[in-house]
């Protein structure tokens, strides 16, 4: 019998990985959440190691660290080093760090360095079940393998690193539900810009979003990270997916994965990481897959998205005031009439990368449409920036590289690149570039650029055709 | 961490939804190593003409006289009222450790981006969140009255304006009290320490292929 005030509805995933890392809880309502991974770079962490050291404290679990460095770095010959002083010293000191308190890292020249979220589930660092934190914004990612994976700021990398915890209140819960059949030629990423498009990039605030459904499962691990990545555009700090074969066959065989006994232990509990069929969630949205056509945004903020056949808004159409000035500021930004068909919109960049599309997948995805084709006259510049230096070596051992090359391609070492260009790769004012990442704020991708978020086919027709084109007719 | 109780100050209105944290400090500076000297990089596409780089000696840059920050009357302002989903996008922190290098204490907004208001307590700042409609009100009337200034009261948890008008917002009592009274998280967490190992303990027995290596 269950006890008076026991809670009688089944759980939720995000509440099971919850209720796992519970240490204590506080009379104020939070809670003390145990952290099985942290993920390090070089931009958030200088300030979160000098404070430990001022506190003359240290690394509570040195083994539970894994650090990498990824945003400053050249993706060009990097025998050189890096060029820039800045970025040199923020890289630098992230090595000095970890050298200190013997955190393992993947520094720019190891063959396994590359975009955080990218090598944390290729090295089978980030597993199902865990609690996954990194100070950025896209750990959501993570969250793909049936994590609670969620990004943090500087002072809460500081007290992760110092005592393998993190103060935190629990979210709302919101179930995703994306079913039926995908159209030919529709991803993972026109289904999470459609989802963004249709909830809004604020949606998700103060929710845990978990993504389900036919369509969903029926997604490749890495697809489903490309889904669960912009779970942070929506609003919402993590995003996850529920553990099956999938996952479990993803798993298998990578360097940090347990082996033999432990992984047959692991294998079990990870079965039971799965919302219990009648729990409850705080908001239910359906999606039916058959809906979503490829999306091209057009605007400076995610949600501001279409489908490839559709148009430019007419701010003017906008009956809501804050809406119509938003949109009429964001045209004006990027250049753009009302009413023009985004199949006229043309291009002078392609960017192929970002964690968000850089894993094997995404680049087999963007070859398949290049093989035997070449990048139009008017594109400046197309560049293919891998995910990371593991999946750069994948690619050339299938030719990957080759048709890239040969379609006018520029093939890049692993970063985050222009992504958000903290590195040399970066819009100049004005251009306009068709990008597989996550974010087209103003300015994200070099100051006065123009940024179209689209999946990695819809990129690299794009690059044939000099302007976007509707992949599926192509 | 510098507690807050009570300020008062200038209300500078920055009227958009959705700034995000790009907007707010741009990537460049992001590569610097201290939580210092942001202050005069803040919302740098929006302030200044010039393109920004690490380093440069701000005074001289050209500013774009549109931009609310470079207007005569906001000045002095410590206090920033600006549209809903304030610091959506990334988890810098150094977002927060510009407006506050800037010299503002409080935000007043309808609504923040999760993490960007996670951070804002780390760092002595006060995110306050009020209705869209309220602060749709304090707009005009800070438009309407140079020099307007608003007092931000934690501990009562209300906003005062010039004409008196008291409005109550709401703050969950551990981020008060951590504001409050400037309190150092970590070292409050590791009074805890006991539980954490016991926790450890148990996780080792229980998942113990969470902690191979
Ligand atoms: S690829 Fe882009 S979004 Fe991803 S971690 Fe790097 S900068 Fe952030």
């Amino acid at each position: 019998m269950p006890q008076p005030g026991e809670d009688m509805t089944g759980k939720t995933l995000y509440d099971k990985l919850w209720d796992d890392h519970v240490v204590r809880d506080n009379e104020d309502g939070t809670s003390l959440l145990y952290i099985d991974r942290h993920l390090v770079h070089e931009v958030t962490s200088p300030q979160a190691f000098e404070g430990l050291r001022l506190a003359g404290r240290k690394p509570w679990r040195v083994d539970a660290n894994l650090a990498v460095t990824d945003h400053n770095v050249p993706t060009t010959d990097r025998s050189r080093g890096i060029a820039d002083p800045i970025s040199k010293l923020q890289v630098d000191t992230l090595g000095d760090n970890c050298r200190t308190y013997g955190i393992i890292e993947f520094g720019m020249n190891d063959p396994r360095q590359g975009i955080v979220h990218v090598i944390g589930p290729e090295q089978g660092a980030t597993l199902p079940g865990m609690t996954i934190v990194c100070g950025d914004s896209h750990t959501s990612t993570q969250g793909a393998m049936g994590a609670m994976a969620f990004g943090i700021g500087t002072s809460e990398v500081e007290h992760a690193l110092a005592t393998q915890t993190l103060v935190q209140q629990k979210s709302k819960t919101m179930f995703i539900s994306v079913d039926g059949e995908l159209g030919p030629g529709v991803t993972a990423k026109d289904i999470i810009l459609h989802i963004i498009g249709t909830i809004g990039t604020a949606g998700g605030t103060g929710y845990a979003i978990e993504y389900g459904g036919s369509a969903i499962r029926n997604l490749s691990m890495e697809a489903r990270m490309t889904i669960c990545n912009m779970s942070i555009e929506a609003g919402a700090p993590c995003g996850m997916i529920a553990v099956d074969d999938t996952t479990i066959d993803y798993i298998a065989n990578r360097p940090f994965t347990p082996t033999g006994e432990l992984w047959d232990q692991a294998v079990e509990h990870w079965r039971t990481l799965h919302s219990d069929a009648d729990a409850q969630f705080d908001k239910v949205v359906h999606i039916d897959a058959a809906d979503i056509e490829p999306q091209v945004s057009w605007g400076t903020s995610p949600e501001m998205v279409v489908p490839v056949n559709g148009r430019v808004p007419n701010p003017f159409k906008e009956s809501d005031e804050s809406k119509r000035s938003a949109y009429a500021r964001a045209l004006e930004y990027m250049g753009l009439k009302p009413e023009t068909p985004i199949t006229d919109i043309w291009l002078d960049k392609i960017f192929i990368g970002s964690c968000t599309n850089a894993r094997i997948s995404d680049l087999r995805a963007a070859a398949r449409v290049l093989e035997g084709r070449r990048i139009a006259e008017n594109i400046a510049l197309a560049m293919v920036v891998p995910g990371s230096g593991l999946v750069k070596k994948q690619a050339e051992e299938e030719g990957l590289d080759r048709i890239f090359k040969d379609a006018g391609f520029e093939w890049r070492e692993a970063g985050c690149s222009m992504c958000l260009g903290m590195n040399p790769d970066q819009l100049s004012p004005g251009e306009r570039c068709a990008s597989t990442s996550n974010r087209n704020f103003e300015g994200r991708q070099g100051q006065g650029g123009r940024t179209h978020l689209v999946s990695p086919a819809m990129a690299a027709a794009a690059a044939v055709a000099g302007h976007f084109v509707d992949v599926r007719t192509f | 961490m510098q507690p807050f109780k009570q300020h008062k100050g200038v209300v500078a209105p920055l009227e958009r939804a959705n700034v995000d944290t790009d907007a707010i400090i741009p990537k460049q500076f992001l590569k610097s190593i201290k939580r210092t000297g942001f202050g005069d990089n803040l919302f740098d596409e929006w302030r200044y003409l010039d393109h920004g780089e690490p380093g440069q000696d701000c005074s001289q840059r050209p500013r774009n006289p549109d931009f609310v920050l470079n207007q005569e009357r906001y000045q002095s302002a410590s206090v920033l009222l600006t549209g809903r989903n304030f610091g959506c996008g990334s988890s810098r922190e150094h977002a927060p450790w510009a407006l506050k290098d800037f010299g503002f204490r409080a935000l007043i907004a309808p609504s923040y981006a999760n993490i960007f208001y996670n951070n804002c307590f780390k760092n002595g700042l006060l995110p306050v969140e009020l209705p869209e409609e309220t602060v749709g009100r304090l707009f005009r009337e800070v438009e309407a009255q140079p020099g307007y200034e608003l007092l931000v009261d934690l501990p009562a948890q209300s906003v005062t304006t010039p004409s008196g008008e008291v409005i109550p917002f709401a703050i969950d009592s551990f981020r008060r009290q951590m504001l409050e009274e400037g309190l150092d998280e970590i070292g409050l967490t590791l009074q805890h320490a006991e539980a954490i190992r016991a926790y450890e303990e148990r996780r080792r027995r229980e998942a113990p292929w969470l902690f191979r290596s």
